[in-house]
């Protein structure tokens, strides 16, 4: 992950809520084994009709969206299905920032993990930027500062929270499974401790194949 | 020593250090994978040079993908479906990791396969880049998905950056009205609490209600609990559950079974322990529950009406309520039952056990599926299908009309081929609504086996009890 502590990004709205990744990222975009190609399915049932040809009406189809990298959108965003394709996605087509109220568990932690920066405001603080993007008619200018936990634009400024590990992921851009494997000394020693306590779950999955064949 | 939910033993007891005050670096006792979300994992430890730690707790299955058609040998014909699978075996082959792959006789949906054989046992932590992993709670052991960067760590480290949860006490009280299942119970409750309730919530079930309920009704709790948005689901492990895990597993016995069942009752909240949220529901009077809308928690019983436009105060949801009415093709204020279905899909994670392909034939009894309906029911896993042909469940079903096809997750969410063109309205047995779910533009109800059976014979979304009355005297 690169190191990031400021966006400097184009926010629009996106009104609905319990927005599910299946929408973000429909199923024809998950049979590939690698990360490519998933900028052409992002949002693909809003994006286009069903001959494949963009659908005018939304947003991100017209010239005054192009270059949007924030959206600001309902409570809920990225409930369902655990499929991480939608946050690339999403980076791949552009986008730096999400801003709602609620973020599904799951998505929460791929968006970050990835450093698709979610941010969490109060319901009445995003409808006020909601407000503000609708009113523009176009993408609104709007900064996130990750070392001071601020959303800034030309009339609102709100604070947002972040845990410490999450903000520290992102202004020293680490790795998180380096980091983890510091603590192989401990692993293996619980593992230990652990079956030495419940024999039961030791090896389950291998030897519960071999009595099954 | 101071009292603790269920759910914070849990915790605790796979807690290898804890990293700060939110999160602790937890370990994981069994590891599920499937194809789709798992390849870029794999390619990420190869790119950074690096292996899979414990292998003999993880196991691979091949089922979103997989065409359902009755043929042997299995084939996936899809260029790039096929190479997920390939791929997967591959990955597995190479890191030691034990598959049910294409045409393994057990293959089968993970949530379905990994209980069925004894895999999961109370008081494990258990993970899947799938969502529904949830549905372990059933058995008293802590599930839940994660994506596919955290299964590249868990490969690598056989543990999760994990944080920490609340404490949600659900409890359900009464007991099930005839007609109704845990179905229409995990229906009901999402629709009281919401599509984003129990979200940052690891939710406790107990009560009278769950006291007769069977471990896979209760495998169907927990799957769903995760459309309130919960990070997992719970139910204290009780004799039915720990009956269902024994019968599981042959290699527990003598003195290590002492000591599991030692361990297994030391598995609830303890009497003082503090919930951050609690709810209490009474089921008696519970009627069928089917959605009406593209969100799980927009639900409502057969016999009531859909809400109104004008009885929804908060702009969000009345909002939620016009988008969802507009793609459903439904009005507010209407009643679902009558309104006519093309389709109905009876399994899934959710719902694609044997019990509820039993509840399936008690409520059709002699009918037939109605003209111009298309009715499939795929089950869960290969134990299933075997069992429901030695059962005669499969051929009282192909006998009534149903197609009888072969175990996958198939269209749930339609990754395969089984998958419904614009317009169609199916009464489905899945756990999501979503639009464009099963197929863009194709209407999604979700509703409990029986009543997706009833949905079958009637041709249009029916009250399953009215068939019961005259089918089973």
């Amino acid at each position: 992950m690169d190191k990031l502590s400021k966006i400097h990004g184009h926010a629009a709205a996106l009104r609905i809520a319990n927005f599910d990744t299946d929408q973000v990222m429909p199923k024809q975009f998950l049979r590939g084994i690698d990360k490519s190609g998933l900028a052409q399915g992002l949002f693909y049932d809003l994006r286009f009709d069903e001959y494949g040809e963009p659908k005018q009406n939304f947003f991100l189809n017209q010239a005054a969206y192009v270059g949007t990298d924030v959206l600001i959108t309902g409570p809920n965003y990225g409930c369902g299905s655990s499929r991480e394709h939608a946050v690339w996605g999403m980076q791949q087509f552009g986008f730096k920032a999400v801003i709602a109220s609620s973020f599904a568990e799951i998505f929460y932690s791929n968006a970050m993990g990835n450093g698709l920066l979610l941010v969490v405001l109060p319901e009445d603080q995003v409808q006020a930027l909601m407000k503000e993007a609708d009113d523009k008619g176009a993408p609104i200018s709007l900064d996130i500062d990750i070392e001071s936990l601020t959303v800034r634009t030309l009339h609102h400024e709100f604070a947002f929270a972040m845990s410490a590990r999450y903000r520290r992921m992102f202004l020293e851009g680490l790795d998180v499974i380096g980091l983890t494997l510091k603590y192989k000394v401990e692993i293996d020693a619980f593992a230990q401790e652990h079956w030495n306590k419940q024999p039961w779950v030791k090896d389950v999955a291998r030897k519960t194949m071999d009595r099954l064949s | 020593m101071s009292a603790k939910t269920l759910y914070q033993k849990l915790v605790d007891s796979h807690t290898v250090v804890k990293l700060d005050e939110e999160n602790v670096l937890l370990f994981c006792d069994l590891h599920l994978m499937n194809e789709y979300t798992s390849p870029q994992a794999f390619s990420g430890l190869d790119e950074q040079g690096r292996g899979v730690l414990i292998p003999g707790q993880s196991i691979s299955v091949v089922s979103h993908i997989i065409p359902t058609h009755h043929e042997m040998p299995r084939q996936i014909t899809d260029p790039a479906s096929s190479l997920q699978a390939l791929n997967l075996k591959r990955n597995c082959v190479k890191h030691n990791i034990p598959l049910f792959d294409t045409n393994h006789p057990l293959q089968g949906i993970e949530h379905v396969v990994s209980p069925e054989h004894g895999m999961v046992r109370p008081g494990m932590v258990i993970i899947c880049g799938d969502s529904h992993t949830t549905t372990y709670g059933a058995l008293g052991a802590l599930g839940f998905g994660i994506g596919t960067s955290e299964v590249e760590h868990v490969l690598a480290t056989q543990t999760l950056v994990y944080r920490l949860a609340k404490n949600m006490h659900i409890k359900i009280n009464g007991t099930l009205p005839a007609g109704t299942t845990s179905k229409d119970m995990i229906l009901n409750i999402i629709s009281q609490i919401g599509a984003k309730g129990a979200i940052g919530y690891v939710v406790e079930f107990s009560g009278s209600a769950l006291i007769n309920l069977s471990t896979e009704a209760r495998f169907t709790l927990c799957n769903m609990a995760v459309e309130a948005g919960a990070r997992g689901a719970l139910i204290a492990p009780d004799k039915t559950a720990i009956d269902y895990v024994l019968a599981r597993c042959p290699d527990i016995t003598g003195k290590m079974k002492d000591r599991a069942l030692a361990h297994w009752a030391s598995l609830y909240s303890d009497k003082d322990a503090q919930f951050e949220k609690e709810y209490e529901f009474d089921t008696s009077d519970m009627a069928p529950f089917v959605t009406w809308g593209t969100s799980p928690d927009q639900a409502i019983a057969i016999n009531a009406a859909i809400p109104t436009k004008d009885s929804i105060q908060d702009p969000i949801n009345k909002l939620s309520l016009e988008q969802a009415l507009r793609y459903t093709h439904l009005s507010d204020g209407q009643t679902l039952e009558g309104t006519p279905i093309d389709h109905v899909f009876i399994g899934s994670c959710t719902n694609g056990r044997i019990e509820d392909l039993r509840n399936v034939i008690a409520a059709i009894g002699d009918r037939k599926v109605a003209a111009g309906v298309r009715a499939m029911v795929v089950p869960g896993s290969g134990a299933v299908k075997a069992q429901a042909e030695q059962e005669g469940i499969a051929d009282k079903l192909i006998a009534a009309g149903f197609e009888w096809r072969k175990p996958g997750c198939s269209m749930c969410l339609a990754m395969n081929d089984d998958i419904l063109t614009s317009g169609t309205r199916c009464a489905s047995t899945t756990n999501r609504n979503f639009e464009g779910r099963q197929g863009r533009g194709a209407i999604t109800h979700l509703m409990s086996p029986a009543m997706a059976a009833a949905a079958a014979v009637t041709g249009k979304i029916t009250d399953v009890r009215k068939l019961q009355g005259a089918a089973n005297g």
